[in-house]
């Protein structure tokens, strides 16, 4: 469960965040809508600890994880732009998190393939970021997230980057890997029909609050 | 082509820029043609001058060399992190670029006749030693390095870096697997352009390391010394030489795709 306890966060005299408290249960797909500059990026570089609230806490299953690192709260983490790592092929930006945990080769390649197979991207494994279409890229960076088996998932508007056709195709993979991998996702969007599609919680952020509902 | 306003003002330009590069062209016409390669060649093999140039690359490749490793951290803080002074320590850091190079010479001079100066060279001598040379090349290069390194990591997006840290890496290891393969053009750049700045360099390493032939003489301790006895004959030999690893070096670095 992710709670946020009386989340504040203020730039100079601005207030972006303000008193947000929110639960979101487990194995829950809830979706963020908002008007633009409104603060949901904020929030979710908050949740993940790559930045700091001006005050409130940070709550995973319970525990305080306000003063954690990012890569202590067990959080992925896929930003607008996918920011995959410029020079590395696909392998190795989905085995990038078990590498760096030592997972013993022959268990990282095992990892990347069953991911790749799961996301259709194994003729895509020697590739570099530059020969990927947009539609590939959101692929790679989800793999890559899941790769380090976290549980919970950020989203920050994935698919605004692909066409009409290619988003409904990206909805079905997200509902799928929410399912298959039991994650907590927090999915932030612009779209009605997307959040309509695939949100089971509905938040709203207008004026730095966040509500639930549409 | 109709010639209105606009295509007289671009026109003007343009021949502002060409009378610029004509300029340069004569300057440099005029040098190569004062002698004949044949001499050029004959001053370059001179023992005294090969010693000069020998000395050049390598304390020119060790200066670049750790210019570039200070380079990449403080570039790196420079371009990522916000902190109070910022703009102050940024200011400081380009005090080598507008400071006059003898007087950069002469403040390592002065550094090392103080106390910590003294104990320094006790384990590592430079003031009229080969190592001064590297020093003093270091110390203005050093500040191109930097310039260069943090417009590098200002140009890439911390994006991946913040990926990184969610996917379990420390802030090191963001730096070392993500922002630094991402800036090998950036660091390849910079360390041409440390390069080349060492391979100028002259007021500092004639104050501080001296200009004893065979010691410490490189390339513009050269031209220097034979303009100083009256041989301009191989002061332009070397000159010539200097421009051609100049423009070697702006090859190198325009390859890279970086802007100096």
């Amino acid at each position: 469960m992710i709670q946020l306890d009386h989340i504040t966060w203020k730039t100079g005299d601005r207030v972006i965040l303000a008193d947000v408290t929110i639960a979101i249960p487990s194995n829950t797909y809830a979706v963020l809508m908002g008007s633009t500059g409104c603060g949901k990026t904020t929030l979710l570089e908050i949740l993940c600890g790559l930045r700091s609230p001006t005050s409130g806490r940070v709550l995973l299953d319970n525990v305080d994880v306000t003063d954690l690192e990012p890569r202590e709260r067990g959080i992925g983490y896929v930003p607008q732009d996918l920011a995959l790592f410029p020079g590395l092929r696909v392998r190795e930006q989905i085995g990038f998190a078990p590498k760096l945990r030592g997972v013993p080769p022959e268990e990282l390649n095992l990892r990347v393939n069953r991911l790749a197979e799961q996301f259709g991207i194994v003729p895509l494994l020697d590739r570099l970021p530059d020969m990927l279409s947009g539609g590939e890229k959101q692929r790679v960076a989800l793999a890559r997230a899941l790769a380090a088996q976290p549980k919970l998932l950020l989203l920050d508007e994935p698919l605004s980057a692909l066409d009409e056709s290619m988003r409904a195709e990206a909805v079905t993979l997200l509902q799928r890997v929410q399912s298959e991998h039991s994650l907590t996702v927090l999915h932030v969007t612009h779209s009605s029909s997307e959040a309509a599609a695939l949100g089971h919680l509905h938040l709203r952020m207008a004026g730095g609050r966040l509500e639930v509902g549409w | 082509m109709t010639f209105n306003r606009s295509n007289l003002c671009w026109l003007a330009l343009g021949l502002i820029t060409a009378s610029y590069l004509l300029f340069w062209a004569f300057l440099l016409g005029a040098t190569a043609t004062y002698s004949t390669p044949d001499s050029w060649l004959k001053v370059l093999m001179s023992p005294e001058i090969r010693h000069a140039t020998w000395l050049s690359l390598v304390t020119c490749s060790l200066a670049a060399g750790f210019a570039l490793l200070l380079a990449v951290p403080v570039g790196y803080l420079m371009s990522r992190r916000e902190f109070r002074g910022k703009s102050w320590l940024d200011a400081a850091l380009d005090i080598p670029i507008i400071l006059p190079p003898l007087v950069v010479g002469l403040c390592l001079l002065i550094f090392f006749q103080t106390k910590i100066g003294k104990v320094i060279e006790m384990a590592i001598p430079f003031t009229y030693q080969l190592s001064g040379v590297v020093l003093a090349q270091f110390v203005v290069a050093a500040a191109f390095a930097i310039r260069t390194m943090r417009g590098t990591f200002q140009h890439l997006s911390a994006r991946p870096e913040d990926v990184a840290l969610t996917l379990g890496c420390t802030r090191f290891q963001a730096l070392w697997h993500v922002a630094l393969p991402a800036a090998r053009r950036g660091m390849v750049a910079a360390f041409c352009i440390a390069w080349a700045r060492s391979l100028g360099e002259f007021g500092p390493i004639l104050v501080f390391a001296g200009a004893t032939r065979m010691k410490t003489e490189v390339l513009p301790t050269t031209v220097w010394l034979e303009l100083s006895v009256g041989n301009l004959e191989a002061a332009v030999a070397v000159s010539l030489f200097m421009v051609a690893l100049a423009v070697l070096v702006l090859v190198a670095v325009r390859a890279t795709g970086e802007k100096v």
